[in-house]
């Protein structure tokens, strides 16, 4: 377990975000805070809408500009704040020391070159004392699971299966040995058993080499058993956080208690799956 | 997107493969090595006249005991253009004569021509011109300039099309608006107007070769704003791809971005586009010599050879072989448009036009 007095690697404060058009600018996150310890997993948690892409992808300042901007609040990585780094100057924690794992895995790979082309490619960039790269690229698609690396390393996307893709883009960003691993719905694309292995390939690469994951999904059922803790996002705020073992034993707020509700379990004999009734949430939520 | 073009080897093999894309392959093949061997392939120069013999007929040819000889003609008739062959009368064809100098490729000095007669006899494989210039040689020169012409032309607007598109897709905002803004403008002219305007714009007095280089930059100045809209519009469309993303979160910066992974994706688009297009070139250039704003005498292009076969004279006589550089002009770009058909129904099989 990681040190409890050192500072986060990740801490977030106050960060607010909007869209702006013509006609209106929608607030998409609003006045977010969190911290991510090394080593540890944060899963956010939320529905479509929630604010938790914009969450993940405002960490390395991916959001178009316009139309997003940065209302307020500072990400301070590792010390540094991101949101006042020059462009130069954030493309060296892009990839080398923050890491994305995207959700659909057939377009992330660029359809045109081969994994040792987009492998080399990363390595180029962070990994310059990396001096046979082909062995490097080769080590770190075996360490994610691939069962032929060297075919795999010679290929191109589309001989690739999903899973087989998703690995690669997990093989790509951790080729850099990046500190934090930022992984957007990475299972969202893949079927219910490789969902499981990608899962479990990336728990298994966090204590290897002692990263810290921030996990953006929507479901509940990945939380349990692979967080430390759990942020649930409703509408742009965070409205519970905690571990994620008294989380889920006791969700406090009525959002959260209706998510947790609506995962199905194996086994329930229900006749209609349990959907999220907003009219009585929303009264819930108004200060009557 | 397409998986075809990730094995680059493979693409002239499947074209190859095809009938319709050996046919175009071999026939611009055939069609090129004629302009770029031209004058060893050309008995006379571009320029060389014999007003004694203007609307010579193309020769026919007999065997003699020394070989494959020509007929020899006379004018029965100078105000007609009436040849006659004399009956018995031949000139051997000699091959790789000694003929007036040049230099082949513009380096190697050479004399040598690939056939030809004893002087002061002539051989007009495609008959002569008004002048007594012959039709075959101007051909072959002709297609130097022709032929050349649209793959200049078609690099420069492609190119520039491709940096203005490209940026204008990439990066959007005012830069954006500002191209897009600029080829509507330039889409709205008509284009033969804007054609003759920019033409008249500039002095005549040019020599030819700056004439030349004058023409390219015209048509590709006409030229861009197409590739560039749809360079855009793809731009935009891979913009939009998980891929460009990740491409941002290894770390790259927006021009290998731009240069290592956006343009691979947009290669079939201007391989085909490039093929499609060249045509539109040749057909430019024939027209502007057609209108005698284009490449100037002495020179020769396909155009300019079919202005004059427009005198009255021509078409009274029926000097038919004066329309020789019509067919030339046709093959090459029936040829191109074959090649372009291939290669997008290679490259991108949502679109096929044919079975295979």
């Amino acid at each position: 377990m990681p040190d409890p007095n050192a500072p986060p690697l990740l801490q977030v404060s106050d960060l607010a975000i909007e869209f702006a058009s013509p006609e209106r600018t929608i607030r998409a996150v609003d006045g977010i805070s969190f911290s991510l310890a090394s080593g540890s997993t944060l899963a956010v948690v939320g529905e479509s809408g929630s604010g938790k892409s914009v969450t993940a992808l405002s960490l390395a300042r991916l959001l178009p500009s316009p139309p997003a901007r940065v209302r307020s609040g500072k990400i301070v990585f590792d010390g540094t704040d991101l949101l006042t780094l020059p462009e130069a100057a954030l493309r060296h924690y892009r990839g080398g020391r923050i890491a994305y794992v995207f959700q659909e895995p057939s377009t992330s790979l660029n359809p045109v070159f081969s994994v040792a082309f987009q492998l080399s490619e990363a390595m180029a960039l962070h990994r310059r004392d990396l001096t046979d790269r082909r062995a490097a690229g080769v080590a770190a698609l075996s360490e994610v699971g691939i069962r032929d690396p060297e075919r795999c390393w010679k290929s191109y996307p589309h001989e690739l299966s999903g899973g087989m893709q998703q690995r690669v883009m997990i093989a790509m960003a951790l080729v850099c040995r990046p500190q934090l691993l930022v992984a957007d719905e990475p299972t969202t694309a893949l079927d219910v058993t490789i969902q499981a292995q990608i899962l479990n390939l990336l728990r298994e690469i966090r204590s290897r080499f002692g990263m810290a994951i921030l996990l953006i999904t929507h479901n509940f059922g990945l939380v349990k058993g692979f967080a430390d803790h759990v942020v649930v996002m409703f509408r742009g705020k965070i409205v519970e956080q905690g571990p994620t073992d008294s989380l889920l034993a006791s969700p406090r707020h009525p959002y959260t208690q209706a998510l947790i509700a609506c995962v199905p379990r194996l086994g329930e004999s229900k006749k209609r799956l349990t959907t999220i009734d907003y009219d009585k949430l929303d009264a819930l939520l108004s200060p009557a | 997107m397409n998986p075809v073009l990730t094995k680059r080897s493979g693409l002239w093999q499947q074209v190859i493969a095809r009938p319709q894309g050996a046919l175009a392959l071999g026939l611009l093949g055939f069609l090129y090595l004629c302009a770029l061997f031209a004058p060893l392939l050309a008995p006379y120069g571009p320029g060389d006249q014999d007003l004694q013999k203007p609307y010579h007929p193309p020769t026919g040819f007999t065997w003699t005991q020394d070989g494959l000889a020509v007929r020899l003609y006379e004018n029965a008739d100078p105000t007609q253009a009436l040849y006659r062959p004399i009956p018995g009368k031949t000139a051997t064809i000699h091959w790789f004569p000694a003929g007036h100098p040049y230099r082949l490729f513009g380096l190697l000095p050479c004399r040598r021509h690939l056939f030809g007669v004893e002087p002061p006899q002539k051989i007009y494989l495609l008959g002569s011109d008004s002048t007594g210039r012959d039709v075959f040689s101007r051909l072959l020169y002709g297609a130097q300039v022709s032929l050349s012409i649209g793959l200049i032309g078609i690099s420069i607007s492609l190119g520039v099309g491709l940096i203005a598109g490209g940026l204008a897709g990439y990066f959007g905002g005012w830069f954006d608006s500002l191209v897009m803004r600029t080829t509507e403008l330039l889409m709205a002219i008509p284009g033969l107007y804007l054609l003759l305007a920019l033409r008249g714009a500039f002095a005549s007095q040019f020599g030819s070769g700056e004439v030349y280089l004058l023409i390219v930059v015209i048509l590709s100045f006409l030229g861009w704003s197409g590739a560039a809209r749809v360079i855009r519009g793809l731009t935009l469309s891979l913009r939009a791809q998980t891929f460009v993303e990740a491409a941002i979160v290894t770390g790259l910066s927006p021009w290998r971005i731009l240069w290592r992974h956006l343009l691979p994706n947009l290669a079939s688009y201007l391989l085909v586009a490039a093929a499609l297009s060249i045509p539109g070139y040749i057909l430019g250039e024939a027209a502007l010599s057609f209108l005698g704003i284009g490449i100037q005498e002495p020179s020769a292009s396909w155009g300019l050879m079919l202005a004059q076969a427009q005198e009255m004279k021509v078409f009274m006589c029926n000097f038919w072989w004066l329309l020789s550089p019509g067919a030339a002009v046709f093959v090459t770009v029936a040829a191109f448009n074959l090649l372009g058909d291939t290669l997008r129904d290679v490259i991108d099989p949502h679109f096929r036009t044919s079975d295979r």
